[in-house]
């Protein structure tokens, strides 16, 4: 399919709603072949091939160093924001390649939204955090269908009960665990069809933590969401499919294991695999 | 086998020659801070002084609702709305050429330009700051005034608030990019970040992440620059003249209260005459409201700041 009709046929799906999308590649989103990320002249991640599959959670996992993120954030282009970031090689959304040049960035990173590791909500109101992404995409909206939308972000993000009230009041007086749930809604609230996580509870308390990973277990059959963390038991916990990546001899990170999660953590093939989920490396 | 002693004699020496020197260090810092404190006592002290006789000859309430200044003439009249109304236009004109500009040379800087450029533009935009004041007033009045302001407006008078206006927002405009520039780089790149990742273009995380989010510097440095466009003295005197009349027409010559200050200081006002002690009163007022504008200026930013 050519591009130009793809974006077209993506844009009037963001119209209509997902039934007018046509299912163009079958049950894989995000298609990532031979890629391989530099930093200048440093290889940070290479020979890089997986696949994520649509209404799914597949968890990357690795030590510190290994190119985790990296790869998070070649998939929706996040990378291009980075001085010096190089990327070869291939990653197809839904079957489009989203490095070609009539690709627009822009636009995908609509379709594939990111959380990160320190939650970063804007310095305005609840509502209009969430709502920042419906206004800079164009969204035609009435008032009461944004609300709506918002609303419909929020309680996926779990956080509707604990702030309908004060959906003016400023994000910065939220806690942290809720912070990063507002981060979630706000993502959602432009409806994509990828969720990225980049070490979403790294810097939340076991509670929080425990809220977020059930509120990714209850939209994954709306969202196809790719988690990195470098929490082994959360891999365990909210995964299906799980990557194990682990730096080479040269500090290149590359994918050693791909698999069903519980085959990784109770067979794992590789070697190093066992070493690192039982805890002797990393 | 090493054994490690230490030489308390040496110790003991070292620690005395410490404690010396930052005596000594603190001390001169000391004193060339009670030296600026100490300028401005003695400034503040004076004008109110010579403030106070003038206010034993005129009373306070024709100073502040008259509307005609005629000190300097035989029949006085002693109202600084002439001279307040001319100082408010000329610097909301500047304010009007100021904030626009500056906040969009700071959002140039700080979201779109290259370091390589950043680095050509910035010391540009200062210069502005640096040409002497003097240069401005006879540019306004010889250049501006003639040039760009008659063939537009042709009942121009020579010296015009207008003219006078748009030179001291020039002048301005590199407090305001400055300060707006600063705000702005102190955003988050984690706010940028976000904002891509929702699907932003540029124009989207500048208008709409960084400019609202360093609302409070933005708000703060134009406040600051309004500030000394009140101050601003030369460009008024030269290119404003020294008519102390009520009007808003900025097309007209009219005298800010720096002017008057400059007038009356530069001319031979005998020393204990009224024409003398207004010279005080008009400073002390402006004083003042600077002063006001600063502090309404540092509240703006502590209650608008965020902390990350």
């Amino acid at each position: 399919m050519e591009i130009e009709s793809y974006n077209q046929l993506l844009k009037n799906y963001m119209e209509q709603g997902k039934e007018a999308m046509v299912d163009i590649s079958g049950p894989e989103v995000v298609r990532v072949e031979n890629l391989r990320v530099f930093y200048g002249d440093k290889i940070a991640i290479d020979a890089i091939n997986i696949s994520f599959k649509r209404n799914n959670i597949t968890a990357i996992i690795g030590p510190s160093g290994c190119g985790k993120s990296t790869l998070l954030r070649s998939i929706n282009r996040m990378n291009d924001l980075i001085p010096g970031a190089k990327v070869s090689g291939k990653v197809y959304f839904n079957g489009i390649d989203i490095y070609s040049r009539d690709v627009d960035p822009v636009y995908i990173r609509s379709r594939i939204g990111m959380v990160f590791q320190r939650p970063n909500p804007f310095p305005f109101s609840i509502f209009d955090n969430v709502a920042f992404g419906l206004r800079v995409n164009g969204f035609k909206l009435s008032k009461s269908e944004l609300y709506e939308k918002v609303k419909d972000a929020l309680v996926k993000a779990a956080l509707w009960d604990e702030v309908k009230d004060r959906l003016d009041k400023h994000a910065y007086s939220l806690s942290g665990g809720q912070q990063q749930r507002l981060c979630i809604a706000r993502a959602l609230a432009v409806d994509p069809e990828v969720l990225l996580l980049d070490e979403p509870t790294v810097s939340l308390d076991p509670i929080s933590t425990a809220r977020i990973e059930s509120l990714l277990r209850s939209i994954k059959d709306e969202y196809t969401i790719i988690i990195v963390t470098h929490n082994m038991l959360q891999a365990a916990r909210v995964s299906d499919y799980t990557a194990v990546m682990m730096p080479d001899e040269n500090m290149v990170g590359r994918i050693i294991e791909f698999g069903e999660t519980r085959q990784i953590f109770t067979n794992p093939r590789d070697k190093r695999t066992e070493d690192y989920i039982s805890g002797r490396i990393g | 086998m090493v054994t490690v002693t230490t030489n308390v004699e040496r110790l003991k020496k070292s620690t005395d020659r410490r404690r010396y020197t930052d005596r000594t260090f603190y001390t001169v810092f000391l004193l060339s801070t009670l030296v600026s404190t100490a300028a401005l006592i003695i400034i503040f002290a004076t004008l109110s002084l010579e403030s106070f006789e003038f206010f034993t000859h005129v009373s306070m309430a024709e100073f502040l609702t008259s509307t005609r200044w005629t000190v300097l003439f035989a029949e006085k009249h002693f109202g600084v709305l002439p001279l307040l109304n001319a100082t408010i236009l000329t610097s909301l004109i500047a304010i009007a050429v100021a904030a626009p500009l500056g906040v969009m040379i700071a959002l140039l800087l700080s979201e779109y330009a290259s370091v390589n450029i950043r680095s050509v533009i910035k010391p540009v935009v200062e210069t502005l700051a640096g040409i002497p004041t003097v240069v401005y007033g006879y540019f306004a009045l010889y250049f501006v005034t003639p040039n760009l302001l008659r063939p537009l407006w042709e009942g121009l008078q020579l010296h015009n608030a207008l003219a006078v206006g748009l030179m001291i927002g020039v002048l301005i405009i590199p407090i305001v990019a400055s300060i707006s520039d600063d705000a702005m780089s102190a955003v988050p790149a984690d706010l940028r970040l976000a904002a891509y990742a929702v699907g932003s273009r540029k124009s989207d995380v500048a208008l709409r992440v960084v400019l609202p989010a360093a609302l409070s510097g933005v708000s703060a440095s134009i406040i600051l620059a309004f500030a000394r466009a009140m101050g601003e003295t030369m460009i008024a005197a030269i290119a404003g003249g020294f008519r102390s009349i009520l009007t808003f027409n900025i097309g007209e010559s009219m005298e800010t209260m720096t002017a008057y200050i400059a007038q009356v200081a530069t001319g031979d006002a005998p020393h204990g005459t009224i024409e003398y002690q207004s010279l005080f009163a008009v400073g002390l007022f402006l004083l003042l409201i600077t002063a006001a504008l600063n502090y309404i200026g540092i509240k703006v930013v502590k209650r608008w700041a965020i902390k990350y």
